[in-house]
This record gives C-alpha cells, sequence and structure tokens, in this order.
C-alpha cells in the first residue's frame, strides 16, 4: 500500500509505534473549527546543554543526549514537517559550544527553528548564535497555524550592561539557580510590541502556537520558571481561540491551562530538574504536580531525559515524549475538560507505582 | 490483635506446607540463587523432567535429522557451543547469535537475546521450525513422532495422562521446559565468599576484581547481586555497542524499513536469525520503540569463564576482549565511533590493564564446582588469577 493511501489514523498509528506510543490516536477528539488548518507534525529537541571542557572536549553525557535525540528524530514516520529547538543549546554559550552544538543538530534531516536560551545568550547577548541560527524573535505560518518564537529570556538593561565587570561572570551569575544575584526572564517591551503588531495581523480563529525558552507564565522565580512580563504576553494572546505555548528551560513534563492558553515544557535532553522531594514537602511555588515525574536513575544518563513528537490536529499540538527506561508519555488538550491532561497516567488507578525497593 | 494476626499467619503456612507435600519438593536452589521459579500449570515431577531430556537431545525433530536442541546447547560446554561465534543448525547454516546457555535459563524472565520469548515453554517451540536452526516446515513432523514412538508413547502418557492426537506442542514445550529448569548451578567461589563468608574463597586478584566489579567497573549496574542471592542480571536489555556500531550507517534504513513491516513475532524469529543486519537492530524489533534500537538481554555472568565466545553475536574472543570493550565505553576499538543509540550506562571506564586482569579473575570466580569438572571443552578467560 503506497503511504499516500494510509488514512490519517493509520500514519498517526505508524508514527506512533516508531515513536511507541502504542495507544494512538494521540489526540482527543477532532473538533470542528472555523478556520481549518491542516494536520501535522513536528518534533521538539531542547536543553542540550553542550558544555566545553577545554579546547575541543566536552561534556561527553550532554553530547551523547544530543545525538542520540537527533539520530531518533531522523527515524520518525511519518516525517515529521520541521523540528524546533527550544534553546540553551550550549551551557556557557561560547563559539566552540554553540559550534559543536550547531555540528550535532546539523544532523537532521529536517528544516530547524531555534529558540534562544539564557545558556546561549548571557555571554555575548545572543550575536554568536544569531550568526549561525539567525533572528531571535520571528513568526511563521505552517499549514494554517501561526508560530511565534519568542526570545523570552531577556532581562533589565540595568542586570545586563551595569552591573558585572565581564561577560563571563554575566553569563555565570544567570546561569546559577536560586542565585541572589539573578535577575528575571522577560520578553521586554521592544519584542511585546513586535508581537502586538505580528498577532494583529492574523485572523483570531487561526490557532497559534508560541514557542519560548522559558515558561509564558509565572511558576518559580528563583529557578526563573518565570517569565516577569508573562502577564502582558498572555494578554496579548487571548484573543485568539487557541493558543499553545511550548517551553523548555524546566527539563521536566508540566502542563497547565490559563484561559485559552495551553501550556506545555519540554524535556531535556542533558539532564532532568524534578521537584526534589523537599520542595513538594515545603511551601513553596512550584506548580502543583499532578503526576509526579519519576526520578532519574544516575547510572543510566539517559534517563529522565527526553525529547518530543508533536502531533498538530485542528491546531492542537498534543505532545509525545520519548522517554528512555520509561513508557512514551503523551500530553494533550482534552476539549471535554478544557485542559491538557496526560493520556495514560492522570487516572490515579493508571499510575506507575512508586519504587519502594531496591 | 498481634497475635490473631500472627496465628493467622501460621494457619495459613500449615496449609502451604501441607499443599506442598503433595507433590515432589523442589531440591533447594544452590548457594546464590532463589528458589527456581516455575509455573502453576507446569509442575516439575521426575518423569516429565527425563522426558524433557529426552526430548532435547533428539536429533529426529530437525529436517535433516542431525541437530538435536543439545547440538547447540552442548553439556560438556556448559549448554553452548563454543568456540562457535554463532550456532551451526541444518546442513551447517549459521544464524546470527551465539547460543545462551541454559544453565540458570530458567530464572530469565524473557528468552532468546531480544527477548521475544516470555518463558522456556514458548521459547522452545521456535528452533525447531527456524530455517537455519533444525529447519522443520511445521511441527507436525515432532508430533508424529512422540504419538507414535514406542518410547514416547508410554513416557507422555504417564507424565500427561495423554496420548495419540491428544498430544499437542504444549506438552512436548512443557517437558522441555522442566528439563532446562532443572539446569542450575551456584555455589561458585565467588557465593561461598560473599554470600557464606569464606574469605579464602576468592583470592587476592579475585577479591580486587569484585571491588572493581561494584565500584569504578560499575558492572553490578546490570549484572547484579542482590542481599542473598545473585542472577548477575536486571532482567533488561541494552544497547552496549556490540552488533549496531557495525550497521550503525545502515541503522536509520534497517530500522525505518522493518517498522513500516507488520511482521508477527515468528516472522521475526525467522528474521532475525537468517539477517545480521535486521538481527542488529536488536530488541527494536520486538518492542519497536527507539530506546531499543540494538538493544539486547544482559545476560548472567555465572560460567562465564566456560561460555566462550562472547556477546550476542559472539563476537568477542575472550573476557578480557569483553573488558576492553566496556573500558572503552561501548566500542571494541578504542577511538571507533560510538554509536548513536548507545545505552546511557555505558560510558569510558579509565581503567588499567591490570584493573581488567582482575575483573577477568573475578569472572573465573563464578564457575560452578560441577561444571567446571564437565567444562574442560570450554574456553577459558586468558588471564589466570
Amino acid at each position: 500500500m503506497s503511504p499516500l493511501k494510509l488514512s490519517r489514523r493509520q500514519l498517526l498509528k505508524s508514527a506512533g509505534v516508531v515513536a511507541g506510543a502504542a495507544t494512538l490516536p494521540m489526540t482527543f477528539v477532532k473538533i470542528a473549527q472555523a478556520a481549518p488548518a491542516e494536520n501535522f507534525t513536528f518534533a521538539y529537541i531542547s536543553d542540550a546543554h553542550i558544555q566545553q571542557i577545554k579546547g575541543a572536549q566536552f561534556v561527553r553525557n550532554w553530547d551523547r543526549g544530543l545525538i542520540r535525540a537527533v539520530a531518533e528524530t531522523n527515524l520518525l514516520e511519518p516525517k515529521p514537517d520541521f523540528v524546533i529547538f527550544g534553546g540553551d543549546l550550549a551551557q556557557l554559550g561560547n563559539k566552540a559550544e554553540l559550534d559543536h552544538g550547531a555540528e550535532m543538530m546539523s544532523k537532521l534531516k529536517h528544516k530547524t527553528h531555534y529558540v534562544m536560551g539564557e545558556h546561549d545568550y548571557y555571554l555575548d547577548l545572543g550575536e554568536y548564535w544569531s550568526k549561525l541560527f539567525g533572528p531571535q524573535h520571528y513568526s511563521f505560518d505552517h499549514k494554517g497555524v501561526h508560530f511565534v518564537v519568542l526570545n523570552s529570556v531577556l532581562t533589565y538593561d540595568d542586570w545586563t550592561f551595569k552591573r558585572w565587570p565581564t561577560a563571563e561572570q554575566r553569563m555565570n551569575e544567570m546561569a546559577g539557580l536560586d542565585n541572589p544575584n539573578g535577575s528575571p526572564f522577560m520578553v521586554g517591551e521592544k519584542q511585546r510590541a513586535w508581537l502586538k503588531a505580528d498577532l494583529d495581523k492574523v485572523d483570531k480563529a487561526t490557532p497559534v502556537v508560541v514557542l519560548s525558552h522559558s515558561p509564558l507564565q509565572k511558576l518559580y522565580k528563583g529557578w526563573n520558571f518565570w517569565t516577569e512580563d508573562a502577564d502582558e504576553i498572555q494578554a496579548l494572546l487571548k484573543p485568539f481561540k487557541t493558543v499553545t505555548v511550548l517551553y523548555g528551560h524546566v527539563h521536566q513534563i508540566q502542563y497547565n491551562q490559563i484561559g485559552n492558553i495551553t501550556f506545555h515544557a519540554v524535556m531535556a535532553t542533558a539532564w532532568p530538574w524534578p521537584y526534589p522531594q523537599t520542595y513538594a514537602k515545603a511551601k513553596h511555588m512550584m506548580p502543583q504536580l499532578t503526576v509526579p515525574m519519576n526520578r532519574g536513575d544516575p547510572f543510566f544518563e539517559r534517563d529522565a531525559t527526553g525529547w518530543q513528537f508533536i502531533d498538530v490536529a485542528t491546531g492542537r499540538p498534543t505532545l509525545s515524549y520519548n522517554l528512555y527506561n520509561n513508557s512514551v508519555r503523551t500530553v494533550g488538550f482534552n476539549p471535554k475538560t478544557g485542559k491538557p491532561e496526560d493520556r495514560a497516567y492522570q487516572d490515579p488507578s493508571k499510575r506507575i507505582p512508586p519504587q519502594t525497593h531496591f | 490483635m498481634k497475635t490473631t494476626t500472627w496465628t493467622h499467619l501460621v494457619v495459613l503456612a500449615a496449609l502451604g506446607a501441607s499443599a506442598l507435600a503433595a507433590e515432589p519438593a523442589l531440591p533447594p536452589p544452590p548457594l546464590g540463587l532463589p528458589p527456581v521459579p516455575v509455573p502453576a500449570d507446569n509442575p516439575q515431577t521426575p518423569e516429565k523432567i527425563a522426558l524433557g531430556k529426552k526430548l532435547f537431545e533428539d536429533k529426529r525433530f530437525s529436517s535433516t535429522g542431525k541437530i538435536a536442541c543439545a547440538n547447540c546447547h552442548v553439556t560438556e560446554k556448559a549448554f553452548t557451543d563454543g568456540p562457535l561465534k554463532t550456532s551451526k543448525g541444518i546442513n551447517d547454516l549459521t544464524g546470527t547469535r551465539n547460543a545462551p546457555t541454559v544453565v540458570n535459563a530458567a530464572y530469565f524472565t524473557a528468552q532468546f537475546w531480544d527477548g521475544r520469548s516470555p518463558s522456556l515453554e514458548d521459547q522452545a517451540l521456535h528452533p525447531f521450525v527456524n530455517p537455519v536452526e533444525m529447519g522443520l516446515k511445521d511441527h507436525q513432523p515432532i508430533l508424529t513422532l512422540v504419538r507414535t514412538d514406542p518410547e514416547y508413547q508410554p513416557a507422555f502418557e504417564q507424565v500427561f495422562g495423554k496420548k495419540g492426537d491428544a498430544i499437542t506442542m504444549k506438552e512436548v514445550t512443557q517437558a522441555i521446559a522442566s528439563f532446562e529448569r532443572t539446569q542450575i548451578a551456584g555455589n561458585s567461589p565467588f557465593d561461598r565468599f560473599y554470600f557464606s563468608g569464606e574469605e579464602k574463597a576468592l583470592n587476592a586478584a579475585q577479591q580486587r576484581g569484585l571491588a572493581l566489579f561494584i565500584g569504578k567497573g560499575r558492572c553490578v549496574s546490570c549484572h547484579v547481586i542482590e542481599q542473598t542471592t545473585a542472577l548477575f542480571t536486571d532482567h533488561r536489555f541494552h544497547n552496549v555497542g556490540i552488533g549496531i556500531t557495525e550497521i550503525q550507517a545502515d541503522a536509520p534504513a534497517l530500522a525505518t524499513e522493518f517498522l513500516k513491516t507488520r511482521a508477527t513475532l515468528a516472522e521475526v524469529d525467522v528474521k532475525v536469525l537468517s539477517d545480521k543486519r535486521t538481527s542488529e537492530l536488536g530488541r527494536l524489533v520486538v518492542t519497536r520503540t527507539f530506546d531499543d534500537i540494538g538493544s539486547f538481554k544482559t545476560p548472567t555472568l555465572r560460567n562465564a569463564a566456560l561460555t566462550a565466545p562472547y556477546m550476542h553475536d559472539g563476537s568477542l574472543k575472550t573476557l578480557r576482549e569483553v573488558m576492553v570493550h566496556y573500558n572503552n565505553g561501548g566500542v571494541t576499538k578504542k577511538g571507533a565511533k560510538v554509536n548513536d543509540f548507545l545505552s546511557g550506562g555505558i560510558l569510558p571506564l579509565e581503567l588499567t590493564d591490570k584493573e581488567l586482569d582482575d575483573l577477568v579473575a573475578f569472572m573465573d570466580a563464578l564457575t560452578s564446582p560441577e561444571l567446571a569438572k564437565a567444562g574442560k571443552a570450554g574456553k577459558k578467560g586468558e588471564v589466570k588469577p
């Protein structure tokens, strides 16, 4: 049978099988919509954190994560229309790291759109990154869906330009967690003005997908799971019927619904940031974890890392998380409840019981 | 309240004991091994075990009348067929995989190198009809034999209470599996050292090897040692850079081609043993998930000194070569390109030559005494402790 004769359901089925999800179709239901968007798929790789040790020596673990994600993405059937890289290709933003990362990414057989991460940005304020990958914010239309890429890791000019004696120190300060010298991420006034102008041209029935490195919602400021002007951006997105924000940075699966906006986080290829148990117990500002993430097994370095295969049907992305040493997890928007849900594990009776012996 | 619970437990225990007494008890497992798991519908009996052994050794169950299970699982070679890299079936046809030992296979939760079979019973079905193994077109010739042979007829009637057409491959494979469940070997110098506290059971090199095995060598993360027993496997599947490294340029095309097909497991069985390149996709052909590209089952290490050559394809001649492969971080030749899908557990270890020798010495300490005696024909690791 020629692939063209396969129905979409069959195509999705084979795609899912390749990606390991046995419980397809991935989307909950197809819903009628005003502006018909075509269905398509794309892949999302993020947070590789390629780290130079010295000279041509790089941290092997992070290299292997990106190499494997790229190699597996190349095996997807049906082929994704494009790939998103969600930011933090480098660890400390230098040319060697960005070049090495770009070389590994060049093995991808698909067109790739890049998002700026803070680890890419704060050494030279994105100069070399832009030489390699192009503009730091832009939009494009694909099969009836309007995609917007933002640089959401900017911060106050005073912090960026006046505070630090060297670019290296600026980079290191921004890379720290719970760092009192850090500064909150933001999209900033200038880029918001661009965003407004960009969105003004788009029909409000057109599905919008926003790609940013940081969450365009306020989760936890100490780790910059946070965007300072999230409220203003959400307001700009409010008139649209279907909006999805996909972000990296948090190295874990998160999903949330604020009004009309559906939020999904993606996995890192480098390392996981599961919430430590202490955070879950003490009073904290993390979003509630409805499905706790399995902790990484430190022996298997790829454990609790992963990448995403994303199915866009009627303008709504459904994320299939390819997780090593774990079952594939699929999170998509459920129109019945009006929020994103984990396909398999939301029901407590279906969750993987915690490990009690080792 | 506590007393009540306790009484209740005692009653249950007593009931359990009397229920067990109706059947011949299994011999207690040897030092270092847990009780053998036996399926509820296939209890061990001496007669069934004897029948299974006869079936295991019967060469008539092949298209040429020359190949029995025992041809590739040779008793004197710890139930393997070294020095062959991959086994020889009918007409000297070779497959793609090294014959794994039957010894302690009863403990595995999945059979075959890629785990495509869930039990010893199911596993026994496939080599009969694989074209490069015993080469039968279907199982009918076996059934005809066991239903009419003057020795098999009374044996099947005694063991299963069945004769004629009532005998099916279920009974045949149950008997073979029962025999295989008796091939258990522990009580190695390691077991005496580790579980019985016999300090002199291991020599100095072997003791250093054990420390490396548990520590810097990272071996124990997959070749598991538990508190009271050690199977030296995690029952999982890993890409350790064997086989896949040679076909890595073609792996994407091969994987895509395979995933587009809808092969049944029986078709997979034929394909992986007759096509080396597909074979190297490992467990991907079973689970169809990316995570399993080039991954194979963690074998037990018990009696490894007797079962050369090594790895799923028999590509490494000695245990020393195996240690070097792991020390290089999943490539046999130092500096060769690591395959893209390598397991996250495999990384360069930077062990010294002496440390590698110690690890090989430790492997020698995993040999069970009864197999060491029978296994003169088996190959030993290069380095003597």
